[in-house]
């Protein structure tokens, strides 16, 4: 435990209307939502949330890193008030522009208009689109930023991390360099409000953390890998992340986190001299199941590929997202029902907004009756999904025969070949593709 | 019509199109990795890197300008949804 861990502990505890030092001249000014319960849709949270904003105060001026949900701007404006003046604030830094973190800027740009504001160089639209200023009102100015790129506040020197994606485009993170301050914004945080804020002193929160990991970053990992690799040279003594705990106790610990749940644990597990295709499908008579069983025949006769067949009627999604995560090709069945795929289609298609899939390959099968809307619908979705569809897709009516077997067999090779690039050099005229 | 050949060489695979042919068309069809998002010039997602024949597709508008630039483009890179095939050229995702 560090040395201001040990300090009468009752004065780290949050309190109405007060700003809270975490670091020599550098205050909390954030505020606790512990009603909260759903956050963006996506995530829920046992305990709430905090939105986590700074006030770093140097010999030149005062800088305002990030603002909070525009409900909470009264907590906000409270806490700043308690620590600095308007007229003090030179710089305004915004890390990510989700309304949770913009919602009290346009009011903090109106109390304090000298200051300038700081954003990335993919946030200025954003900025327009979610700021849009009344008519009679002048549009936000501002200045963007990039890494390497620093703004002094006399004594202190705020740097600043281009790091996109993490969850947006617009994302970074800013360096306070004399303090070994990281203000991370939504990296590094989790939904998890405790008003003793500190991660030393909070109770244990690792669950929240990896949850927040695994639905807001994990669809980012090359992008959370490059963020790291300009992170991780810094000297750290506190990363103040935008929810959550402050982690000021071996904050290390958070980036290797990090870097463990963004590698590629199960690719490393196979051999990466082969392909690996799974095929999932859905079938009521077992018609479909058959051209399943084909299709990996034809496709393992492949070297190089290896195929794995899976009934999704007998398994969770969560594993089968994993699986999906690491493999190099995926193939969906679905039997046309009602004029559409079956359900345990779409979720298992639903679920996988949490992985990057881009350049994975996509292909879609089923037996139908009469319209047989559901392959197709299946392939329209992957490449909505920014999967690559490089066969078309495999329909049969009814219950299939030797012949159309045959099909399903010769379907799994081609899919096969572009997996290893067997079908490069070809020509193709654009009338012949489906 | 005038025909054209676009080759996508990150899967070597050409296709014969008419010329005036959207990129985004072809790509989609013949599962290159030319990835989209708004598909209408607007979030960059599909840039792609023009490796030959850069003055074989139509000239990219003032938007598509600002949208490269927002999204760092280096020289020679497009906008897949937006960019018009008129003769040969070789692209891939940027
Ligand atoms: C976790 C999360 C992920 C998002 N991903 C995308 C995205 O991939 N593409 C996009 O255009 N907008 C994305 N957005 C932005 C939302 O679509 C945008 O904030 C929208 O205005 C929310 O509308 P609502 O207020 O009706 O919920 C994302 C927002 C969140 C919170
Ligand atoms: S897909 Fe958005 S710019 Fe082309
Ligand atoms: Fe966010
Ligand atoms: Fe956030």
């Amino acid at each position: 435990m560090n040395a201001a861990v040990a300090a009468d502990s009752t004065s780290e505890l949050v309190r109405p209307g007060e700003a809270l030092e975490v670091a020599p001249g550098v205050h909390w000014i954030g505020a606790l939502d512990p009603t909260l319960r759903t956050f963006d849709i996506i995530l829920r949270t046992a305990n709430g949330t905090t939105y986590n904003a700074y006030l770093v105060r140097g010999t030149e001026g005062v800088a305002v890193i990030d603002t909070v949900k525009a409900g909470f701007a009264d907590d906000f404006f409270a806490r700043l008030e308690s620590v600095a003046r308007y007229d003090e604030i030179r710089v305004i830094v915004l890390n990510h522009l989700e309304p949770d973190h913009s919602g009290a800027l346009p009011e903090l740009m109106r109390r304090a208009p000298q200051a300038r504001l700081y954003i990335s160089t993919r946030a200025t639209s954003m900025l327009k689109a979610l700021l849009k200023p009344n008519e009679d009102e002048r549009p936000f100015e501002y200045q963007t930023v990039g890494t390497g790129d620093a703004v002094s506040l006399g004594d202190r020197t705020l740097r600043f991390l281009h790091t996109p994606f993490l969850h947006w485009p617009d994302t970074q993170c800013t360096y306070l360099v004399e303090e070994g301050v990281l203000f991370s914004g939504d990296v590094f945080g989790c939904h998890h409000c405790d008003s003793r804020l500190f991660n030393d002193r909070c109770g244990d929160f690792r669950f929240a953390f990896d949850y927040y990991y695994a639905h807001i970053m994990r669809p980012f990992k090359t992008h959370v890998m490059k963020a790291l690799s300009l992170i991780e040279p810094l000297p750290l003594k506190l990363v103040a992340p935008t929810h959550g705990p402050i982690l000021r106790d071996r904050p290390r610990r958070y980036l290797t986190r990090y870097r463990e749940l963004s590698s590629a644990s199960f690719t490393e597990r196979l051999d990466d001299t082969h392909k690996t295709l799974l095929i999932f499908y859905m079938s009521s008579y077992g018609n479909t199941a058959r051209m399943a069983e084909a299709i990996r025949d034809g496709a393992e006769e492949t070297a190089g590929v290896r195929v794995s067949l899976y009934d999704l009627e007998g398994g969770e999604l969560a594993p089968f997202v994993d699986l999906i995560e690491s493999a190099d090709a995926l193939a969906l069945g679905s039997p046309t029902i009602n004029g559409d795929a079956v359900k345990p289609i779409w979720d298992l298609l639903s679920s996988l907004a949490v992985i990057d899939l881009k350049g994975k390959l996509g292909a879609a099968f089923g037996s139908y009756g009469w319209t047989g809307e559901a392959v197709r619908m299946i392939e329209d979705r992957m490449r909505g999904l920014k999967m690559r569809v490089p066969v078309a897709g495999l329909r049969i009516k009814l219950i299939p025969t030797e012949a159309e077997l045959d099909d399903c067999r010769a379907f799994g090779r081609a899919l096969a070949a572009a997996m290893t690039g067997a079908d490069a050099g070809q020509t193709t005229e654009l009338a012949d593709l489906a | 019509m005038a025909k054209a050949k676009i080759t996508f060489t990150d899967i070597d695979q050409t296709v014969n199109v008419p010329a005036g042919t959207r990129v985004i068309e072809v790509s989609e069809k013949i599962g290159a990795g030319i990835i989209y998002g708004c598909r209408e010039g607007d979030c960059g997602t599909c840039m792609m890197h023009v490796e030959e024949g850069w003055n074989n597709l139509t000239e990219p508008s003032v938007l598509e300008e600002k949208v490269l630039r927002e999204n760092m483009a280096s020289r020679h890179d497009r906008l897949a949804c937006q960019a018009q095939i008129l003769g040969d050229c070789r692209v891939k995702p940027a």
